[in-house]
């Protein structure tokens, strides 16, 4: 039976094997490549996608346990604290070769919209998730900071 | 790469198609008819071929045609009608920076409205895009601005000249008073033009044989922090940049390999019932690398691979331990192997009155790019595609030739950015290129197909930074003064039995083995080195900075040692061998001043400094470490860069911050383990990673220099990990001779 996903706001049909992952339903069937895949069990983040506005990193998650559920991805970022993120990294020139940088995106999102203000802690926290092998973690937490000051603004 | 490769010119580059039994000569990869179609707009653009770096005065071969037609052939920069400027980049992106480096370089000369550049990457053709250090197309040794310094000003200075001389004669007035600025042409009379408007009027002007460049005083963006802002940003913050794991055609296949398990297994048999069984798997077939299972997604190949049933035969690779290695490397480091030596200083030799000794232990090192390796290979109409972070075009180019069985001009490269490389994608064997070249041929070129490492493949597959052991035994006279050095280093030659071997390693030794002893920075008596080079069946690489990633360990901790046992500061004592590298002692007392080196800290706290010269870039580093419990955090580094002109101080910066993070989680965490043959370590659960929390504060500082540019992709990894050993010895007496740090318990496992 085919599972009903609701993807950036769009209603789609899947209607392969249930326990695929969503990752690459999203990738290989919706054809939405900007999440990326980088480990396969969750440990670096770079597949992180939104789930009712919370971080899932969808590598891991079947696509099943999604179904009905409005799911976001760096295409369909739309909120304001959202265009705040990508206009300050983009500001800070926070990448190097951007691979891992959706999911931190989607991360630093998704802290900003429960936390406008967030502290370094808060960072850490909500960031520890998301490996970056180019090691831009400096540019990343002041790139959340800018955001968050915009976003104050 | 590396930087001696220098000597790997057109010679060079027809031994090694003999090597790879590669008969054709190389040809450009695209017609000239095809590159001109797919040129787009009309306009001008700039041919010619290279231009040595030395010789930017030289005439300019190759712009048969760019007179008559706008639809000329071009090699760095166009012009079109549509008032956009287009730089093309013959060097990889692999998150350095090198293309907005080059596309900065086109445009100053060019006097561009930086808004208005755009940036392309370069087909495979050794002929027109070379790196000028090495004679073929390829991206390391921190070589790519260092190389298109002149080139790609030269490619600017070219097109604005010609923009010049169509205004003068469109408008009646001298060359000499037209002004450019911001992509406009403009003069006292009031006449002006876009770029766009007078690119086809430029386009039939000869090209100037000596194009005027500009003196460092009027440049407009070289040096100019932050005047050319990263051009992949953008794409890069909105998911939009394609990758090789991104790459759409039309009944794209998707593909994984069971590789062998150990390094060393035989494939004996392999049953496919089941995995066939799997929805979506399409093909089961061997190749040379494994058994590929091919299917319509991803997820699907990888369940395919799970249900298929391999045979290995493992019998040659049950008994490779690296634990075992590590012990037989030891017994080695004590025995004479093949000489080097580094020749002694002017200054006479005293004699000895006390010995340091030190044996030092590095693992093996995964590059755990973040996107793992893959290819898109596609063979059709008598032909192959392939999509991929060709980071060496040349080497790729040649052998998916020899594996589809092509004459090279039947083979397309199409370059795109990469997920990281750290010199995985740099690779003499092109592993993963070859590989889906083989099985697109497996199954006879049906459809294209991405074959795609998981992490566990790429973690596991070897061509990891060798294991090293160095033994050091250092004589210090009654003054504490060093008198003598003797430096054996045990370990994999990386070049041997590669394509560059025989130009590359001059009486047994490796160069790559040794850099950073044998050239070290400091002014010592005669250095007796020593070097045995174990041939092994994982296949070694280049791992970000090379040698360095050793020897600096090793030269910079030892260095602190001598300088305590000489009662002596660590960075009089360093200043006091270096009179001979007045660039590296400018680094290391701009890195102390701007640390407060010398202050006092709060208890717990120490500052530990290393210097290192690395690919002609001079980089100190003062690093503040507390130790809390037995555990270290490295809290700040301040860090000196001396790397010539520096053409983008941002992104100078972001190199040196990247480089720290990268070296700091290798210290902290990396090491993959071999048992029964088999890499131990697969996934970022065991081979960690430094995470955001562990990031230290960085600051950089950068000389300002009028000396030539050189490169910033790794020289700032090497002093990192000494400058924090040290301050860990500082702190605890502990002076950690065998990396990672996990080995010590000096971070939380």
């Amino acid at each position: 039976m085919a599972i009903t996903l609701n993807i950036n706001g769009t209603r789609r049909e899947f209607d392969g094997d249930p326990n695929t992952p969503l990752l690459w339903v999203i990738r290989e069937d919706l054809g939405l490549t900007g999440t990326k895949y980088g480990c396969g069990i969750a440990q670096c983040g770079a597949c992180t996608v939104h789930v009712d506005g919370q971080t899932l990193r969808s590598c891991s998650a079947p696509v099943s346990a999604v179904a009905n559920r409005q799911v976001t991805t760096i295409e369909g970022l739309s909120s304001r604290a959202a265009k705040a993120v990508q206009k300050a990294w983009v500001d800070l020139d926070v990448v190097q070769c951007g691979y891992c940088q959706s999911g931190q995106i989607m991360s630093a999102t998704a802290l900003l919209e429960k936390k406008p203000k967030p502290s370094d802690t808060d960072i850490d926290h909500a960031m520890a998730g998301n490996i970056c092998r180019c090691a831009t973690y400096q540019r990343i937490r002041a790139a959340i900071h800018a955001a968050s000051t915009q976003l104050a603004g | 790469m590396h930087p001696l490769m220098n000597r790997f010119h057109d010679e060079e580059r027809r031994r090694l198609m003999e090597f790879h039994g590669v008969q054709e000569t190389i040809a450009p990869l695209v017609s000239r008819r095809v590159f001109l179609q797919s040129a787009g707009a009309t306009g001008l653009a700039i041919g010619f071929g290279w231009l040595a770096p030395m010789d930017a005065n030289a005439a300019l071969p190759g712009v048969e045609g760019a007179a008559a037609s706008p639809l000329a052939p071009n090699a760095f920069v166009r012009v079109g009608t549509d008032n956009l400027v287009t730089v093309i980049c013959k060097h990889h992106e692999m998150g350095q920076g090198n293309t907005t480096g080059l596309a900065s370089l086109v445009a100053d000369e060019l006097d561009a409205d930086w808004s208005l550049v755009r940036t392309e990457y370069a087909p495979s053709d050794a002929n027109l895009y070379k790196n000028l250090a090495f004679g073929m197309q390829g991206t390391g040794g921190s070589s790519a601005i260092a190389n298109s310094f002149l080139q790609y000003r030269s490619a600017g200075a070219t097109a604005r000249a010609m923009l010049v001389a169509a205004a003068a004669e469109a408008w009646h007035v001298p060359a000499g008073e037209i002004r450019t600025s911001k992509s406009m042409l403009t003069h006292s009379s009031g006449r002006r033009a876009t770029y766009g408007e007078m690119a086809v009027a430029a386009s039939r002007q000869m090209p100037p044989d000596n194009p005027p460049m500009k003196s460092a005083a009027q440049f407009t963006f070289i040096g100019k922090d932050r005047s050319t802002p990263r051009v992949d940003s953008p794409s890069k913050c909105n998911g939009t940049a394609t990758y090789t794991i991104d790459v759409k055609l039309p009944g794209l296949l998707a593909a994984v390999i069971a590789w062998p398990p150990s390094f060393g297994a035989k494939l004996v048999s392999f049953d496919a019932t089941d995995a066939k069984n799997v929805k979506g798997v399409t093909d089961v077939v061997e190749v040379p690398e494994g058994v590929a299972v091919v299917a319509t997604g991803t997820w699907a190949a990888l369940q395919g691979r799970r249900a298929l049933k391999v045979q290995w035969d493992e019998s040659a690779s049950h008994e490779l331990d690296s634990e075992a290695l590590l012990a037989r490397y030891r017994a080695q480091a004590a025995q004479p192997g093949t000489p080097f030596t580094k020749p002694a200083s002017t200054s006479a030799t005293p004699a000895p009155v006390k010995t340091i000794e030190a044996v030092y232990e590095f693992p093996f090192l995964a590059h755990a790019s973040m996107e793992p390796m893959n290819c898109v290979a596609w063979l059709h109409d008598g032909m192959l595609e392939t999509w991929s972070g060709h980071q060496f075009p040349t080497f790729d180019h040649m052998l998916a030739a020899k594996a589809a069985g092509l004459p090279m001009d039947k083979v397309k490269l199409h370059t795109l950015v990469s997920g990281g490389s750290f010199g995985r994608r740099a690779n003499v064997w092109s592993d993963f290129t070859v590989a889906a070249v083989n099985v697109a041929k497996a199954i006879g070129g049906r459809a294209p197909v991405r074959l795609q490492f998981s992490r566990e493949d790429d973690t596991g597959a070897g061509q990891y930074r060798p294991m090293y052991v160095h033994a050091v035994k250092v004589g210090l006279d009654a003054q504490g003064r060093v008198a003598t050095w003797q430096h054996t280093v045990v370990g994999q030659s990386i070049l041997a039995g590669g394509p560059m071997a025989e130009m590359m390693i001059k009486d047994g030794i490796d160069p790559t083995s040794v850099e950073g002893v044998l050239n070290s920075i400091y002014d010592l008596p005669m250095l007796a080195g020593s070097l045995h080079s174990p041939a092994l069946a994982v296949r070694p690489l280049w791992w970000r900075s090379v040698g360095n990633t050793h020897t600096a360990y090793v030269m910079e901790t030892m260095i602190d040692e001598l300088a305590a046992a000489a009662g002596r500061d660590p960075v009089t004592f360093r200043l006091s061998l270096l009179g001979k590298k007045p660039r590296a002692a400018a680094v290391l007392k701009l890195a102390a001043d701007k640390a407060g080196w010398g202050k006092t800290r709060r208890s717990g706290v120490a500052q530990g400094i290393a210097v290192h010269e690395s690919f002609d870039t001079f980089v100190a580093q003062v690093a503040e470490v507390s130790m809390r419990n037995g555990k270290v955090k490295v809290e700040r580094v301040v860090c000196a860069v001396d790397c010539g002109v520096p053409v983008n101080p941002d992104v100078i910066r972001a190199q040196m911050e990247g480089c720290i993070g990268f070296a700091l989680g290798a210290l902290y965490y990396s090491e993959i383990e071999i048992k029964a043959g088999r890499a131990a370590q697969r996934n970022f659960d065991t081979y960690r990673a430094l995470r955001i929390h562990e990031m230290p504060k960085v600051e950089v500082h950068i000389v300002p220099s009028t000396e030539k540019p050189s490169g910033v992709g790794e020289p700032g990894v090497p002093p990192l990990a000494p400058a924090v050993a040290n301050a860990v010895a500082k702190l605890g007496g502990q002076r950690v001779r065998r990396l990672p740090f996990t080995r010590a318990g000096l971070v939380e496992t």
